[in-house]
């Protein structure tokens, strides 16, 4: 599903770590580890192609992106922010699903209100939301753990187990160790360490 | 892809952030009135200036709407969703500055007999006036669109975003007032028209994509 052969960002022509070789196929996590400042971001950004300066080569299939900014409409409810991704990725918008998925992550009592009135742990769950009720199998995910409470947490690592079983795929940039049966982490390494 | 849905976001947001629909067009409002006090009365030469500085207040509306164009979709990240997961990005974001010449445009042509006569528009040049205002705007948005894609990256993009997009705006302002002016001389406005025509069509076949390149670019470099 991705594939990366000796793969590296570059950020003003300056390497950020050192080059990356790695599989990705169905069913598989990969957690991306390392310091602030390492390219983790950069890293999937650069996947999505929304960071251009690169080296290597790479290939993927159809993915969600999860970035910093949730993309959520802060004007729009869950469930229309739900609807608009749908229409967007031309998938179909099943209201009963989404409204199971939002029960599941337990924000269902808040389908009808804007994003804006939610504290950011409720906007990652209605985000959340939209990897479930995706058509895409590989999810790439930045931080996928800032402000979700220990219990979001769990749910969380689940939700990925739970993706990975039906034949998805996973990247993770994280600074919170994944608990996910038969992950691979991969650390990303600062160039000029071994220089 | 789901056109209705997602045009009907498109204009929730409208609906919701009443603002970006009623500050441009108040902003429209007083400037007409202030130009209508400053020059009152049965000055013989009003209704002679009255074309150009109906058309440079709307060019002026329309900027003044421009920059909240993309800028909510940029800070929220559902702009970097829009161009990752559309097959064809173009599309939403046509939707987007279709609304926008909705809320703008189009209300202006509507409301235009009214901001005419106060400028002193004759009533018998009032219908050409709504004919190029309606012919000639969706120029406005579709090029002023190009200009906020490029600029929705920087906070303070406004002053730049003028430059960019004024220039671009000569060739409607010329041909819009010159409509209006044609039809008070009671010459024929035929070909006046068809370059409104003709610049807003073109407008249309080249501005979405340069959009969404200009969008692309904004969000590559955040």
């Amino acid at each position: 599903m991705l594939s990366l052969s000796e793969f590296t960002v570059k950020r003003d022509d300056n390497v950020l770590f050192e080059p990356l070789t790695l599989e990705l196929g169905a069913g598989d996590c990969m957690e991306i580890l390392g310091p602030n400042g390492i390219g983790k971001s950069t890293l999937l950004r650069a996947l999505c192609g929304l960071h251009l300066s690169v080296d290597g080569q790479y290939s993927y299939t159809a993915f969600v992106y999860q970035g910093h900014r949730l993309g959520l409409d802060e004007l729009m409810t869950p469930l229309e922010n739900l609807s608009w991704f749908a229409a967007l990725e031309g998938s179909t918008f099943d209201d009963a699903r989404a409204s199971q998925a939002l029960q599941r992550l337990g924000i269902h009592a808040l389908a009808f209100q804007p994003c804006g009135h939610m504290s950011q742990g409720q906007q990652r769950r209605v985000a959340m939301a939209r990897w479930l009720l995706s058509d895409k199998t590989l999810w790439m995910l930045d931080e996928p753990f800032t402000a979700l409470d220990a219990e979001a947490q769990i749910l969380l690592n689940e939700i990925i187990s739970e993706h990975c079983a039906l034949g998805g795929a996973v990247v993770c940039a994280t600074h919170v160790l994944l608990e996910v049966d038969g992950k691979r982490s991969v650390e990303l390494k600062n160039i000029s360490a071994n220089a | 892809m789901n056109l209705a849905a997602l045009f009907l976001r498109e204009w929730r947001i409208v609906m919701r952030a009443k603002a970006s629909l009623v500050n441009p067009l108040t902003f429209l409002f007083l400037a007409v009135l202030l130009f209508s006090l400053g020059a009152p009365g049965q000055s013989l030469h009003r209704a002679e200036f009255a074309a150009g500085i109906l058309w440079v207040l709307v060019l002026l509306t329309n900027m003044l709407s421009l920059d909240g164009l993309f800028r909510r979709d940029y800070e929220s990240g559902t702009l970097e969703q829009t161009l990752l997961a559309a097959d064809a990005p173009f599309i939403p974001i046509l939707l987007r500055v279709a609304v926008q010449w909705m809320s703008t445009g189009l209300m202006i042509t509507l409301l235009a007999p009214i901001l005419g006569s106060f400028l002193g528009l004759p009533a018998s040049a009032l219908p050409a006036t709504m004919l190029a205002l309606i012919l000639g705007t969706p120029a406005l948005s579709l090029l002023g669109g190009v200009g906020a894609s490029l600029t929705v990256g920087f906070s303070r993009g406004g002053v730049l975003l003028g430059l960019l997009v004024l220039p671009l705006y000569v060739p409607v302002l010329i041909f819009g007032s010159g409509v209006i002016n044609q039809q008070m001389a009671g010459m024929p406005i035929d070909a006046q028209l068809y370059w409104l025509l003709f610049i807003s069509m073109l407008a249309l076949t080249i501005s979405p994509f340069a959009i969404v390149t200009g969008l692309r670019i904004s969000v590559q470099l955040q």
